[in-house]
């Protein structure tokens, strides 16, 4: 007997599948919010583990990712003799692009696999079964929490992000590369135009749904004992960062083309 | 009284040519009993045999792949999970692990079910908590969390967590499995006490012989006086409202009373007696 699971149909029905379940996750995650029971400390809780938890993280990512990209820019700009608009690239490429794209990935990382693990960990033990013995539906106390935690979250870790990052890109223009602060802040601000912020605060939400979603998602198909826990956190990580990637692509084609 | 009789004749529990499939691999095969109201129904059978499988259609965790499930006079198995809500709250189910949430201490583990309901509020709940804990020899435990119980307390407390609400059909998945034979015990009394004083209908899975024999023997009754464990050790008294189920690769080998399952001719059952 030919085995199914050879055939390359087979693998993209596999996918179809997965991507049919998650879609099915998330509309049920986003109508819970207007369904009782709300559960408001559980979003708090979670508000507060994945903002607050995510303060460091974020802020040293921007740091740094502001520094390298003013260092890297004012190189490229000298040779033109274009030095005084690094503030503008900088902060054009943050707002715009770098600062969703890594606040994401990076909370996915540190966020999205810690609820995979969560939520995996409750499957193997079976406290998912033994919420739902208790006539509670796991969908509305543990994963629209979270959803909502996290769309909540992450557009404001994306603000911090690139506000250290402006500043990371200012301490080494000034400190190594002798650009004046007035000037970098300046270009800067000037050449930021609400197209560019509405991109930047259109994508973090759907960055924060992706995220939290693929991580509750992930944890609750686990299968195969504290193994299987481990499977599906690192399959969170890498689908979400995909995931994040290319919802970024479309959507910046989506919003080039709209504003 | 038509009515009332008519409900007390609908079993507790019934099984109807039951099916479950995983991945193509039968685990149950054609699966057919019922749990009378009342009764306890203890499931032998070894590792892999389908026992936890009955215990989560029961509770509709799970579907069956063909034939129906009857719950208190319903059939559950097209049942939606907002309606199953609904059956569960009849239902309680020990875990075989306790399966406690570990991010919420054992009061809050155990008034799960009432807070969840958002009737009463945290000072209403504990007194009712402290009585259920109170059943299991547990009330000094209600402030710890999971992680600094013992597994036999964490089983315990499991069960306490169950019995709120006073659940008419009770569900243990091997209550007793890796405990100390005190502790065991200590289990098997409970389960004889709801069973003769609340009148509940339970289905008991175990693979522990010494279950078996204390739930069929034992009885709860009044000797001068107080209640206590009688068991009649001349005439081995045989409880009819304690039946058994012995399953053998997702099959039902053997449906009846303590006395015939030891008379039992069968082989396999013979062995797993032995």
């Amino acid at each position: 007997m030919e085995n199914i699971s050879s055939r390359p149909t087979f693998f993209l029905q596999e996918w179809v599948l997965e991507i049919q379940n998650l879609s099915i996750l998330g509309v049920n995650a986003l109508l819970n919010l207007f369904r009782r029971p709300l559960y408001i400390r559980e979003a708090f809780e979670q508000m507060d583990s994945i903002g607050v938890g995510s303060l460091t993280i974020t802020s040293l990512t921007g740091f740094f990712t502001g520094a390298v990209l003013t260092l890297q820019t004012a190189k490229s700009l000298s040779s033109f003799g274009a030095v005084a608009a690094t503030g503008q690239l900088v902060s054009v490429a943050l707002v715009r692009e770098l600062g969703p794209v890594l606040t994401a990935v990076v909370v996915a990382g540190r966020i999205g696999s810690g609820i995979a693990a969560e939520l995996g960990s409750m499957i193997v033990s079976e406290q998912i079964d033994a919420m739902r013995s208790l006539g509670t539906d796991p969908i509305k106390k543990l994963v629209t929490p979270r959803v909502f935690a996290s769309i909540a979250m992450v557009p404001l870790l994306t603000i911090l992000c690139v506000f250290i990052g402006i500043m990371g890109g200012l301490f080494v223009a000034y400190s190594i590369l002798g650009i004046s602060p007035t000037l970098y802040l300046t270009s800067s601000y000037d050449e930021l135009s609400y197209s560019d912020l509405v991109q930047g605060l259109v994508k973090p939400p759907a960055f924060g749904f992706i995220l939290s979603l693929v991580g509750c998602y992930c944890g609750l198909r686990t299968y195969g004992g504290t193994q299987g826990v481990g499977r599906s956190t690192t399959q969170s990580v890498v689908s979400s960062m995909i995931l994040i990637f290319v919802a970024d692509f479309f959507l910046t084609r989506l919003l080039l083309h709209v504003l | 009284m038509m009515d009332q009789s008519d409900h007390r004749l609908t079993p507790a529990i019934e099984f109807k040519r039951v099916y479950k499939y995983y991945d193509d691999k039968p685990v149950l095969k054609d699966i057919s009993f019922s749990v009378r109201r009342g009764e306890t129904k203890i499931i032998l059978g070894g590792s892999g045999s389908g026992k936890s499988t009955i215990l989560k259609l029961i509770v509709g965790l799970f579907k069956p792949d063909e034939g129906e499930i009857w719950v208190d006079g319903e059939e559950i198995s097209s049942y939606r999970e907002t309606k199953l809500m609904e059956v569960r709250k009849k239902i309680g189910m020990v875990f075989q692990e306790g399966a406690l949430f570990d991010s919420l201490s054992v009061f809050e583990n155990v008034g799960y079910r009432l807070h969840e309901q958002g009737e009463l509020d945290d000072d209403e709940i504990y007194p009712l908590v402290r009585k259920t804990l109170g059943f299991v020899n547990l009330e000094d435990a209600i402030e710890k969390m999971p992680a600094e119980l013992s597994g036999g307390m964490r089983k315990r407390a499991a069960i306490a967590r169950s019995l709120v609400g006073n659940p008419k059909i009770m569900l243990y998945d091997e209550p007793t499995a890796g405990l100390d034979p005190i502790t065991a015990r200590t289990i098997n009394e409970l389960v004889i006490k709801l069973r003769d004083l609340e009148g509940v209908s339970s289905v008991f899975v175990t693979h522990r012989l010494k279950d078996a024999s204390t739930m069929a023997n034992e009885y709860l009754g009044h000797e001068r006086g107080t209640l206590r464990f009688l068991k009649d050790e001349e005439s081995n008294l045989c409880l009819v409202n304690t039946r058994f189920l012995m399953l053998k690769d997702g099959e039902i080998i053997f449906d009846g009373v303590h006395e015939n399952l030891r008379r039992s001719q069968d082989e396999y059952i013979r062995k797993f007696l032995s």
